[in-house]
């Protein structure tokens, strides 16, 4: 099971609490799930939102706080400070959100709110692209965990970049990676997993199903049949048949 | 016999009262407020009885218990609409109104032409919709004053103050947290304009991933938009990101609101459980009401007569999780 910042985690299925029809709906589907991370966005539902945080503190299990809304890099670390002192924790999903049609991350700001808050003691779970080079500069930053879109927020279209998402891989085979963002389907999340992701985020695919509670069953299934198969050293691809029923002993009628 | 004292004068407050003359029976009503208004979340609904619509993403009981709710209203003096409900989406976010159409029933889909049939100021804007032909709306200030006018008629002025007699039906909404621990405030926030450049004569649904936004015609070119919902408790004012949102997609709906007058930003906290279902609570002689989230005037009535049947006939109706008296 995933480890992130030295914490082991039950599940590799990291679900996001927004956009349920009901908290009730909400926690249900996190049961069902067994999720190991519940996340949860500051900025439109924290304030003065006690009520629902002790919702989300009922789940018992770890909670991540992001920036999700944030545009600049002072707003991101200013909400990442109140998500500190709110829910205790030094775990800071970190996005800052440059474009609002395809809330495409700021990786710019991304790298230097990295650094300011890794500076400050906060572990950065970064919401970024599957660029290599921000990649490591997120790293240089004080990133121990990478968080790269397989699509953009809520789009549901599944990884957009395989090459890509496997190449990160390829580089980093130590950091922690997590498929954040654009996962439509329990498939698209088992290929995450099958590409040696160490874990996956999602929200909308879940919350917004018509029945959140199977959903969030399907998803974890699906993390656990891709986490299984990464283990299991799957076989290539080839353009020929291979055939599985040895030939040997078969009669020969001409 | 039948002393029942009824504390809030929200749209909860007020249906139980209604449905309690219905039955013959006068209740005291206690506000301190002393008449319908801002107080009272209920003051800044939308007014849609849309059973069909809400069913997008809320529990089959909404529609149930709400599909009678225009029938209700009507008899007991508001003036409601029937003149369906548009949903609309952007082109670009077309899915969202494939989406829409797959969780509901009831509806119609609409190529350009018929939306412009519908709507002519809307001509030629959007090339698909759904429409839901048996939904209404209502003007909620007006139709809480028809019920508090009913009262009058009946003797009955709210009082603002004075101590409960006999059966106490608490209505206060999220006020009444101080006794129900698990009653959370949805904060919704909304405004009003007035464009009478703009002339729509229906509830209009404009779809969109993040900030799907109502809008409802209110007569006389004003406008209700909503509304916002954010798990953030308590009351506050409507923030600028809020407004931003709700007037942009108004814009992307028709530009011609871009020439409106914004007349009111309102932003309450609509109570809601954790299942985001209506409850009825009874702890001795007192019974709570309340749990409407964003279905106030569509779920009012059917949460009234369960009232009413427990009160006046000894029933546990349905919603009804805790019975000590």
């Amino acid at each position: 099971m995933p480890q992130f910042y030295g914490t082991h985690v039950e599940s590799p299925l990291m679900l996001g609490t927004a956009q349920y029809p009901s908290p009730a709906i909400m926690a249900e589907a996190f049961h069902a799930s067994g999720a190991g991370i519940a996340t949860v966005s500051l900025r439109r539902e924290g304030g003065a939102g006690q009520d629902f945080h002790n919702l989300i503190k009922g789940l018992n299990i770890p909670v991540l706080p992001n920036t999700a809304g944030c545009h600049s890099v002072r707003e991101a670390v200013t909400t990442a400070q109140m998500a500190r002192e709110l829910f205790g924790t030094p775990w800071i999903k970190l996005e800052v959100i440059r474009d609002d049609d395809t809330l495409c991350p700021d990786v710019i700001a991304l790298v230097e709110a990295a650094r300011i808050l890794s500076d400050d003691g906060f572990q950065v779970f970064p919401y970024c692209t599957e660029d290599l080079s921000v990649c490591g500069r997120l790293l240089d930053a004080g990133c121990a965990v990478l968080m790269p879109w397989g699509a953009p927020i809520g789009s549901g279209r599944g990884l957009n970049n395989p090459y890509g998402l496997r190449s990160l891989r390829a580089h980093f085979p130590d950091v922690a990676l997590v498929v954040d963002a654009g996962i439509g389907l329990p498939s698209h999340a088992a290929q995450a997993m099958e590409l040696g992701y160490d874990a996956v985020l999602l929200n909308t695919a879940v919350a917004k199903a018509g029945d959140p509670v199977a959903m969030a069953r399907a998803m974890a299934l699906a993390i656990e049949a891709g986490r299984l198969a990464a283990g299991a050293n799957p076989i290539e691809a080839r353009d020929m048949a291979a055939p599985s029923t040895p030939l040997f002993g078969m009669a020969v009628l001409a | 016999m039948n002393d029942i004292t009824i504390l809030g004068s929200g749209v909860m407050g007020l249906a139980i009262a209604a449905t309690l003359l219905d039955r013959g029976v006068i209740p005291r009503v206690i506000d301190p407020a002393g008449k319908p208004g801002a107080q009272a979340c209920s003051w800044r609904a939308g007014g849609m009885l849309a059973p069909w619509c809400e069913a997008e993403s809320a529990e089959p009981v909404v529609l149930r218990l709400g599909v009678d709710a225009a029938d209700w209203w009507q008899a007991h003096g508001a003036e409601v609409i029937r003149r369906g409900t548009l949903v609309l989406a952007p082109s670009r976010d077309r899915a969202e109104l494939d989406r829409f159409a797959r969780m509901t029933e009831a509806h119609r889909p609409v190529d350009a032409d018929a939306i412009a049939a519908l709507e002519p100021e809307l001509q030629g804007r959007f090339a698909r919709g759904l429409f839901f032909e048996s939904e209404a709306h209502l003007n909620p200030r007006a139709a809480l004053m028809a019920l508090r006018d009913r009262l009058t008629a009946a003797g009955v002025a709210i009082e603002t103050e004075g101590e409960p007699t006999g059966l106490i039906v608490d209505a206060r909404g999220f006020a009444a947290r101080d006794a129900l621990p698990d009653l959370r405030g949805v904060r919704g926030e909304m405004l009003v304009i007035r464009c009478p450049e703009v002339q729509l004569t229906r509830t209009i649904r404009l779809l969109h991933p993040r900030i799907p936004l109502y809008l409802v015609p209110r007569g006389d070119g004003v406008y209700m938009i909503g509304a916002t919902m954010l798990e953030t408790g308590g009351k506050y004012r409507v923030t600028a990101r809020s407004a931003v949102e709700m007037l942009s997609a108004a814009y992307a709906l028709h530009p011609g609101f871009a020439e409106a007058e914004i007349l009111e930003l309102g932003s309450d906290a609509r109570p809601a459980f954790p299942d985001n279902l209506p409850r009825l609570r009874r702890r001795g002689n007192t019974l709570f009401a309340n749990g409407l989230y964003r279905h106030g005037y569509l779920l009012a009535p059917a949460v009234a007569r369960m009232a009413a049947d427990h009160l006046l006939d000894g029933q546990i109706p349905e919603f009804m999780d805790e019975n000590h008296p």
